[in-house]
């Protein structure tokens, strides 16, 4: 299996997580995906230094771009690469991202839920409010 | 110790969130624990098997000498609890932030 192929099967399975299992539907929030932005912000700049410093070398046959194996000199942009990292680590960070708040969102509502089993009307109205 | 400056900048960068606007996440420090502990635990092992499939490998230079089992960097462990903690941080705070307008504009 390719470090594409587990990015696209992760990023599946925290969707189904966060749509349908845990129910925190997180994609369909604003505050989220403005959350979201600003990490990518700071993903794009540490992940650079990381990757353009090649503190991590990647093997070119299991991503979509060329590898540390493949390349004398890593493109900011260019072979697969944005930002010096292999787009792979894009879907990555966002896997991580959205399963960690998804989990947090969830444990956080489960909690409310056994304070005041009945104002769980109450919390999604409440998050309704921050869309 | 390029990976550890990445790492600090991380901590100095979302950590301040939490007193400036008192989001209150480090009270929480159970349910903390417990996303991270969900967030963390596939993507160690996605990691630890990468690394032992030879998807990707660390500088040895440019990362602590010390080594976690699967021979992770100890740099590399502590990068999901750090910036899965930056995540909740910038998720709350922006949560309070667009509340705190929200609620002055009605």
């Amino acid at each position: 299996m390719t470090y594409t192929g587990l990015a696209v099967i992760s990023l599946v399975v925290v969707v189904v997580l966060d749509v349908w299992v845990l129910r925190t539907r997180l994609l369909g929030k604003s505050n989220f995906w403005l959350a979201y932005l600003i990490m990518l912000f700071f993903q794009l700049l540490t992940n650079a230094v990381l990757t353009g410093q090649e503190v991590v070398q990647y093997r070119g046959a299991v991503i979509i771009g060329s590898g540390n194996d493949e390349l004398d000199v890593i493109p900011f942009i260019g072979a697969g690469r944005i930002a010096y990292a292999p787009m792979e680590d894009l879907v990555f960070g966002f896997s991580f991202i959205l399963l960690t708040l998804s989990a947090w969102i969830w444990l956080g509502r489960r909690r409310a839920e056994a304070v005041a089993p009945d104002r769980d009307v109450d919390v999604d109205r409440a998050e309704q409010t921050t869309r | 110790m390029t990976y550890a400056g990445v790492l600090l900048f991380i901590v100095l960068g979302s950590v301040w969130l939490e007193f400036v606007f008192k989001l209150g996440v480090f009270r929480q420090w159970k349910r903390l624990l417990g996303a991270l502990l969900i967030g963390i635990t596939p993507f160690i092992v996605w990691d630890l098997w990468a690394v032992r499939a030879d998807h990707w490998s660390f500088d040895p230079a440019q990362v602590a000498a010390f080594r976690l089992p699967g021979e992770l960097p100890l740099e590399e462990f502590l990068f999901f609890p750090i910036v899965g903690l930056a995540g909740i941080l910038t998720y709350e705070g922006v949560t309070k932030v667009r509340s705190h307008f929200q609620s002055r504009s009605s």
